[in-house]
């Protein structure tokens, strides 16, 4: 059996004393070349677990490796040149270009350097065209719409040249075209299975679409992993939302897809 | 006239070249500029030594000196600010605005209060002094701004106005206890009055200036990086946390070099930053070490402009730099909101 590429076991996390366990006991394996989708309620943990995966944060208590060595043990940029988290957006008011944008994911290949080498600049190239945002490249990451700038810090990601893409909700401010495009661009990252990605979302409809497999986590816990249809079915979903929802499958993908069922008045 | 494309080594080494050259220009056409008239011709005979008596005290001892503080101490303020306003992600956070300067300022009373002499080991102490009053300063202003590891822009500033204006109270305090002729020199110094100091205090000047130029500008890169937010920079392998001392510590410590040798001159490091982040784009690479140069070219500037325009009278060159960084601050204030990044 093979080293899964992500080895999360037993991971326990709590901020402070009156917010009680963030995450208790959570295990899971993430297999390297997978699209591997994240779902739960707000609160449930999954930012936590975002920043755990990319060592913001390290576990209280259990361990996660990647590829058989404990995150604990490496350096934050030895992490970032393995995991490259791609955020929700960018502070507002960020000052640089796309390219200048892109171009920062290359400091955890050479943290020492002051100026970014021949090499950074092409896979900062690379990472753009690859996206569609190489034509952008001198635009202020301000002016751009809601998809542009997710292209770009996609970019920044992939700059990285991380084997583990971690996405934390990428489609919280985008509308149904950028969606869409955002949808078909992880698919063709994922295709050729030398990326893995993490895809944690609220969206279950767009998780299940490009997730190999799903993990709902609610309260801290894993409460299943398995196939999209597996994990997505009424009475667990009802139990982990605490609200009426009718499972169903999408006309063309023939995916699973969630309808809530909205409360009388 | 923002660059297009990403920096590299050699265009800013192209572009602090051309600083340097502004700076020296700046600098030698100061030399001959000043209220004891001393002809042109004088100045050149002065510089290829060979002319001694009162000339060569005005151009040697006087104006040479004076030329030098301003230049370092304009690009220390320069250096401090820009670090500073990459530390707070806020524009206005600067040395004076901030409080730090007035602490240094009360570190240096301190030790004229204790009587430190002109010695080498005297020089270093009162450079240590203004330190610890800058970093005592600095603590004090981010204990009161935090508010859950952020720092909101409106509670820093105030925070830095509260803490500077509890330090210049206690200058007042020490300055009206002690005995007025032990403290000769303090109420000009108080006032930002740039004066020649002697070649020893120079070269400590100088040195600290290099490390606190080096603690600041070395990490540049790392600063443009925490544009993105101190969790995304850290995912993308900084130490946040580290970087944040260093900064502090660096623009610390220019701060109180620039204080205890030069008087506590406050707006260089508003404007001088901002000025060149509007000129040059936002990358800290290139803003960091031309603050270096356009500082001390400012404060030169500033400095000469003091020396003369009331002549035989002095103004501070605290007036002017005052004069122009009032509005500037006004301006910033009012066209960036809360949020800005530096």
């Amino acid at each position: 059996m093979t080293v899964p590429l992500v080895d999360c076991q037993q991971v326990t996390f709590a901020y402070g004393a009156p917010a009680g366990f963030t995450l208790r006991d959570l295990s899971f394996e993430v297999r390297a070349g997978e699209t591997f989708g994240v779902i739960g309620p707000n609160a449930s943990g999954k930012t936590t677990l975002v920043r755990l995966l990319s060592r913001v944060l390290t576990p209280a208590a259990g361990r996660i490796a990647l590829d058989g060595v404990d995150l604990a043990a490496l350096s934050r940029a030895a992490v970032a040149r393995q995991i490259a988290v791609v955020p929700q957006d960018v502070p507002s008011g960020f000052p640089h270009t796309v390219e200048e944008l892109v171009l920062m994911g290359r400091y955890p290949r050479s943290p020492r350097r002051f100026f970014e080498s021949e090499e950074d600049r092409a896979a900062a190239r690379r990472a753009m065209e690859s996206v569609g945002v190489l034509d952008l490249r001198g635009a202020l990451l301000d002016r751009l719409s809601g998809g542009e700038r997710q292209r770009a810090m996609l970019a920044r990601a992939l700059a990285q040249e991380p084997r583990l893409l971690v996405l934390d909700e990428p489609t919280a401010h985008l509308d149904l075209r950028y969606q869409a495009e955002c949808a078909g661009l992880l698919r063709r990252l994922g295709r050729d299975g030398r990326l893995t990605i993490v895809l944690v979302s609220h969206d279950l409809g767009f998780a299940a679409e490009l997730s190999d497999r799903l993990m709902l986590v609610a309260a801290g816990a894993a409460v299943r992993v398995g196939a999209p249809e597996d994990v997505l079915e009424e009475s667990i979903l009802e139990a982990a939302y605490g609200c009426r929802v009718i499972v169903d499958k999408h006309p063309i993908s023939r995916r699973p897809t969630v309808h809530l069922v909205y409360p009388p008045a | 006239m923002r660059s297009a494309g990403p920096i590299s080594g050699a265009r800013l080494a192209l572009l602090l070249g051309g600083l340097a050259l502004l700076v020296l220009l700046i600098a030698v056409g100061s030399l001959f500029i000043g209220s004891a008239r001393v002809p042109p011709g004088d100045v050149m005979a002065v510089l290829a030594g060979r002319v001694k008596g009162v000339d060569q005290v005005v151009v040697l001892s006087l104006r040479l000196p004076r030329i030098l503080v301003a230049l370092l101490a304009g690009g220390a303020l320069a250096v401090a600010g820009a670090g500073f306003q990459a530390l707070a992600r806020n524009p206005l956070a600067e040395p004076s605005v901030l409080g730090v300067s007035s602490g240094a300022a009360f570190g240096v009373v301190l030790a004229q209060v204790m009587g430190l002499g002109g010695g080498l080991v005297e020089t270093v102490g009162l450079a240590a002094c203004a330190f610890a009053g800058a970093l005592v300063a600095g603590v004090a202003v981010y204990l009161i701004a935090a508010r859950a590891g952020a720092l909101p822009v409106h509670t820093l500033l105030l925070a830095g106005v509260i803490v500077g204006i509890f330090f210049s109270s206690t200058i007042t305090v020490l300055i009206s206890v002690v005995d007025f002729d032990r403290l000769g020199g303090v109420i000009h110094w108080l006032l930002g009055n740039l004066s020649p100091i002697p070649p020893r205090s120079l070269a400590v000047f100088a040195a600290l200036l290099a490390v606190g130029g080096w603690l600041v500008i070395g990490a540049a890169r790392r600063l443009n990086l925490l544009t993105l937010g101190e969790e995304n920079a850290a995912q993308l392998g900084v130490d946040a946390e580290a970087l944040k001392r260093r900064i502090f510590a660096g623009a610390a410590l220019l701060t109180s070099a620039a204080v205890a040798f030069a008087g506590p001159i406050g707006f260089v490091g508003l404007i001088v930053p901002q000025a060149l982040r509007l000129l040059l784009g936002p990358d800290n690479r290139v803003v960091i070490p031309a603050a270096l140069l356009g500082g001390g070219a400012f404060l030169l500037l500033a400095d000469t402009l003091a020396r003369n325009v009331i002549a035989p009278a002095e103004l501070s060159v605290g007036v002017i730099t005052a004069f122009c960084g009032a509005p500037f601050f006004i301006y910033l204030l009012r066209a960036r909101t809360g949020t800005a990044q530096p």
